[in-house]
């Protein structure tokens, strides 16, 4: 072929060219829509990525992936023997159950929204040179969070079964609990990736909002028995983390109730934080390959 | 410079060649007048005088990597991309691939080009099957597609000896081997390729070289980016030298080699 038919300067005319022959843009943002279907049809990626992740992490340790559960039983022993003493009267009725439903859930809760806030920095390599819906990312972090915990929650029904519960139909209103748990959880791990992405100094402040949530959440005390300011007592009891645990009580866990408004508020929150953690992430997803 | 033959490296700073064009040709990828500026908080204090391409703003400091990049390609090219490091060759592989955003001007393509950077889906802790399958699905293949090439990929990269060991204890070049296999498995109408040849054996170093005009006869085209000469001028028809941001020069892959061997002080022997 022949290279020597050039044109000069002004004979170049881009767009003419471009339209002609039918190119399109490069690196424009996909409508909301496309970027969704892509992303279902290319989630396999997710699963698989955070399935040899959580593979890769325990490769060379000698316990293995036991350790995904022996970490949360530690943390189950430590908290229950510190809280149970420092608390001594004021525990919670079935204290080893309330707590044990409520530093299992949050750990998942807390490790989505962790490990969300590095799916995009932490992969930034994998950002800058492969072609793929953005959002695979966080939620891979998600799956990675549900793997971990599914032989936990196991173990939690197995820990509640031994001091004192028995499994009833009530149990199965756990499931739609804790769909919505993973609802919130996959908001919250959207918007955690994007908010590090424009500013790295966020993964500082990660430890402090979770400890923060960890205390004020209803883990190891009961709010709606201890706090007597009215309004203050609202706000905890709205905060979703601390919905969602007050559900799984209710449905595991003798003594304890859920209000209807408790399933609304909860269901509101998980839809709302999901539908805008998709749509906030979204909106970034052309600049993720220059910030990281 | 008033001279019009884009087989002519030009001088100074801001002179580009003219656009090549050709009429007769479908283009496949059109670059028009693209700038990438980096942004960097310097955290030292010394910049040599004079660069041209930094600029002081209090401690942000601003690189431009790419200062006004046109380029036409046309189906059935292999363009080489050539120029010194730091010439901004990596930064508009990335731009045409859309994987950097660009500042002003822009990128139009045939289909979204796709780099050939599988590398970074890769987990070394695990055995060179799973990165295969992790490799292919965060190219866009599908679980089915996998298990169809899987033979080939492995067989091409030449590892099948090792392909259930963990990664971690291949050699470099075998890494490399299997990263260019997976990812050249798959049809790219548009490839883009940094530094990948450099890398196996001389039978390996063949085998992917014509896996590369294959890639680029169809009606695709490829972009390779290497310091090799020997690599573009087996692999590419077409040459583009990068200089400090800028197209110092476009056309044969013969011609711009020549002229960029030259100026680097080490003529080509023919």
């Amino acid at each position: 072929m022949s290279l020597s038919s050039a044109t000069g300067a002004g004979g170049f005319d881009p767009l003419a060219l471009a339209s002609a022959a039918k190119l399109t843009k490069v690196g424009t943002r996909p409508k909301l829509w496309h970027y969704l279907k892509d992303f279902a049809q290319r989630r396999a990626f997710a699963f698989t990525l955070a399935r040899y992740n959580l593979e890769a992490s325990t490769a060379k340790s000698s316990l293995g992936a036991a350790w995904h559960v022996v970490v949360p039983a530690l943390q189950i022993g430590v908290y229950g023997a510190i809280f149970g003493l420092l608390l001594a009267s004021a525990r919670p009725a079935n204290f080893v159950p309330y707590l044990i439903t409520g530093i299992v859930l949050f750990q998942f809760i807390s490790g989505c929204f962790t490990d969300g806030a590095k799916s995009i920095t932490g992969n930034a390599s994998l950002v800058r040179s492969l072609d793929f819906p953005r959002i695979l990312l966080p939620v891979s972090a998600v799956v990675s969070n549900i793997l971990r915990v599914v032989p936990l929650i196991a173990l939690m029904l197995i820990g509640i079964v031994l001091f004192g519960q028995y499994p009833s139909l009530n149990w199965l209103l756990f499931i739609p609990d804790f769909v919505l748990i993973i609802l919130f959880s996959t908001g919250a791990s959207l918007i955690s990736a994007r908010m590090t992405v424009h500013m790295e100094d966020f993964n500082q402040l990660l430890p402090f909002i979770t400890r923060v949530l960890f205390y004020s959440s209803g883990i190891f005390w009961n709010i709606d028995k201890m706090v007597h300011i009215g309004w203050l007592k609202e706000v905890l009891h709205y905060n979703p983390i601390h919905l969602y645990l007050v559900i799984a009580r209710a449905s595991l866990v003798s003594g304890y109730t859920a209000e209807p408004m408790d399933w609304i508020a909860g269901a509101a929150w998980a839809f709302g934080i999901c539908l805008f953690g998709i749509v906030w992430f979204w909106r970034a997803e052309e600049k993720y390959g220059r910030n990281v | 410079m008033s001279d019009l033959n884009p087989a002519t490296p030009v001088d100074g700073t801001n002179a580009t060649p003219p656009v090549f064009t050709d009429a007769a040709r479908k283009p496949v990828v059109v670059v028009d007048d693209i700038r990438v500026t980096y942004r960097v908080f310097a955290s030292g204090k010394k910049v040599t005088p004079g660069n041209s391409r930094v600029k002081h703003k209090g401690r942000l400091r601003e690189v431009e990597a790419l200062k006004g990049v046109s380029l036409v390609a046309y189906e059935g090219d292999s363009i080489g991309v050539i120029g010194t490091n730091g010439s901004g060759k990596s930064t508009l592989m990335k731009a045409i691939s859309g994987l950097l955003p660009i500042d002003t001007g822009s990128v139009f393509a045939s289909s979204r080009p796709s780099f050939l950077g599988v590398g970074a889906a890769m987990i070394k802790e695990l055995s060179g099957e799973k990165n295969v399958i992790l490799g292919g699905l965060a190219l866009g293949m599908t679980k089915t597609e996998i298990k169809e090439k899987f033979d080939h990929i492995v067989d091409f990269a030449g590892i099948r000896d090792f392909i259930d060991l963990p990664m971690q204890t291949y050699s470099s070049g075998m890494v490399e081997r299997l990263k260019f296999s997976i990812a050249a498995a798959r049809e790219h109408d548009i490839l883009i390729i940094d530094e990948a040849l450099a890398v196996g054996d001389q039978d390996f170093r063949r085998r992917s070289e014509a896996r590369m005009r294959e890639l680029a006869s169809g009606a695709g085209s490829v972009f390779l980016v290497s310091h090799s000469m020997k690599s573009i001028l087996d692999t590419c028809n077409r040459a583009i030298w990068l200089d400090k941001g800028i197209v110092k020069m476009d056309g044969t892959a013969q011609e711009v080699c020549r002229a960029y061997a030259a100026a680097q002080g080490a003529p080509l022997d023919d």
